[in-house]
């Protein structure tokens, strides 16, 4: 009996609560995960010889990345580098350009319906197309070569950038833009002074996000003929050349590191 | 405050006369860049084939419609293959990110001067360079298949998961922190109590916005042989089979959306 009264004192011990709270709820998606895995992993064939062949392949290419190529094939590197950098600009200028008329409309406080509907049908499109996707149906359209590439980056810039500014703009202070009204502005002047100084920016650092992405996306465009360093490193790959292929990856890395931290830099500058 | 002195008259201005000059100078350079690469692109591009666009995408919307439904049977494996890569690779990324997430936050890091810089260099190599371009590599590594594309996703992923979690990381509380510390709590009793809790509520968003990524960019990668219903796309389109691609570009488009419902519930759930 003593015992019992001690255990009543004393409580049951502390335990972490589990993150989803529903028991059923919980096991449930345990065994659905397990049975998934189970099923996923037995439906993978890995052909284990040819992994085990290949890590020698690989331990050449991690060599490879201390002894980089840069001269050999230095005229290829820079002809695709230079080519992407160009595609890089000239899309983002123009994405960004094309992204912030759609992206006011595409804001529910601004835009009036149909211009919303509108608006955010071009973002929804061109999100759920991937860019390599674009790219391919481009490249059929338009040819081979560099329009392609800027074609898509400016595409895919459209509706990353759109987005975020309608999102950032339906957010934005209502007061700051109701003083300006109240004072009566015209319609640009609204925009001009209550609107774009609240978002101006985080647009800023988005641009300055997306002309990153735009540079790494533009070395994967190369691939199905759209421009840029991706034929490039694609035949370096193609011919087992793993020094100049790391030359261009670390060339890729160092260009997106600066970005980055021109990025990092710009965007503490205006904030 | 910059005032103008006009026949008598002040006039305030906005900026001092060396800023706007700076200004102008800023915008002509920008623009002068633009038209630069501009011009390139137009030197590379084949202008006949640009204004004969039109036609051609006429030309191949006409082949495309109306889509071959019943080519859909054929594509149940490669939707699965496509899942397992996206799932998979989001894992075994996720469990590389978490130690690599630690060695990179600030307040967790054990050595802030070697350590870290080496993590920081993980996530950006691994950032910067696209999932389609590890799947190349890793074909040419461990041959063609789904597992090369598990393991681009993943090590694609890292960086991205990794970069975010840390970021988290150093966003926590320290007073939960001091708490534990202050219980006389191991260290690896203070990460479980005091730093895990606090951030299992982004780490599951990052898990399931990533998943989302993913499954967008696994539909791509059998475009270079690394398995998913990129293959099918690819083999449609290298036998110009017009309404195989449009139904396979269907069913991506299907399967993006779906997973980015998905991802918004869970997330909604979650936050």
């Amino acid at each position: 009996m003593s015992e019992m009264r001690l255990e009543d004192k004393l409580g049951t011990a502390w335990r972490k609560p589990h993150f989803i709270k529903n028991p059923t709820l919980r096991l449930g998606l345990i065994a659905g995960f397990i049975a998934y895995m189970i099923a996923a992993v037995l439906t993978i064939e890995v052909d284990w010889g040819r992994v085990y062949e290949g890590l020698d392949r690989g331990a050449a290419f991690v060599l490879a990345f201390t002894s980089p190529d840069f001269v050999s094939r230095a005229s290829d590197i820079w002809e695709g580098l230079f080519e992407s950098i160009v595609m890089t600009v000239a899309a983002s200028v123009v994405g960004i350009a094309i992204s912030i008329p759609i992206g006011l409309g595409a804001a529910r406080n601004i835009a009036p319906l149909p211009v919303y509907v509108v608006c955010r049908g071009i973002v929804a499109i061109s999100r759920a197309l991937q860019e390599i996707i674009v790219a391919i149906l481009l490249v059929a359209i338009f040819g081979f070569g560099p329009l392609a590439g800027f074609l898509t980056l400016s595409f895919a810039t459209i509706g990353f950038l759109s987005k975020l500014l309608a999102e950032d703009i339906e957010a934005m202070d209502r007061v700051q833009a109701e003083a300006i009204k109240a004072s009566g502005a015209r319609w640009t002047q609204w925009i001009n002074y209550g609107v774009q100084p609240q978002v101006m920016p985080r647009l800023v650092g988005l641009s300055m996000y997306r002309i990153d992405i735009n540079f790494r996306e533009s070395a994967i465009l190369g691939l199905v003929g759209a421009g840029g360093i991706g034929a490039t490193l694609n035949t370096a790959f193609d011919r087992y050349e793993y020094d100049t292929a790391a030359a261009i990856l670390l060339l890729i890395i160092g260009i997106v590191m600066a970005l980055e931290y021109l990025s990092g830099v710009i965007r503490a500058r205006v904030q | 405050m910059p005032v103008l002195d006009q026949n008598g008259t002040q006039v305030w201005r906005r900026r001092t006369g060396r800023e706007s000059l700076a200004r102008w100078f800023g915008w002509l350079l920008g623009v002068a860049i633009f038209v630069y690469c501009w011009q390139i692109i137009s030197d590379a591009t084949t202008w006949f084939f640009v204004w004969d666009a039109p036609r051609i995408a006429n030309d191949i919307w006409t082949r495309a419609t109306p889509p071959r439904w019943e080519y859909i049977t054929q594509l149940g494996r490669p939707i699965w293959d496509t899942l397992n890569i996206a799932t998979l690779g989001t894992l075994i990324s996720l469990c590389l990110a978490v130690p690599v997430a630690f060695l990179a936050a600030r307040n967790t890091t054990p050595s802030a001067l070697f350590i870290r810089p080496i993590a920081l260099l993980i996530i950006v190599s691994t950032r910067s360079i696209n999932s389609l371009i590890w799947a190349l590599l890793l074909i040419a590594i461990i041959g063609p298949g789904v597992f090369a594309g598990v393991v681009a996703i993943a090590i694609r992923s890292i960086g991205f998961c990794a970069k975010l979690l840390y970021e988290a990381i150093e966003e926590i509380d320290q007073t939960q922190v001091e708490a534990i510390t202050a219980t006389g709590a191991s260290r690896w009793q203070v990460m479980a109590y005091g730093i895990v809790p606090q951030i299992l509520p982004a780490f599951a968003g990052i898990a399931v916005f990533r998943w989302d990524i993913n499954i967008r960019e696994s539909t791509v990668l059998g475009l270079v042989g690394a398995g998913g219903i990129g293959l099918q796309l690819s083999a449609s389109l290298n036998v110009l089979a017009w309404p195989q691609v449009s139904l396979i570009l269907i069913v991506i488009l299907f399967a993006v959306v779906i997973s980015e419902w998905v991802s918004a519930k869970v997330r909604g759930a979650i936050i």
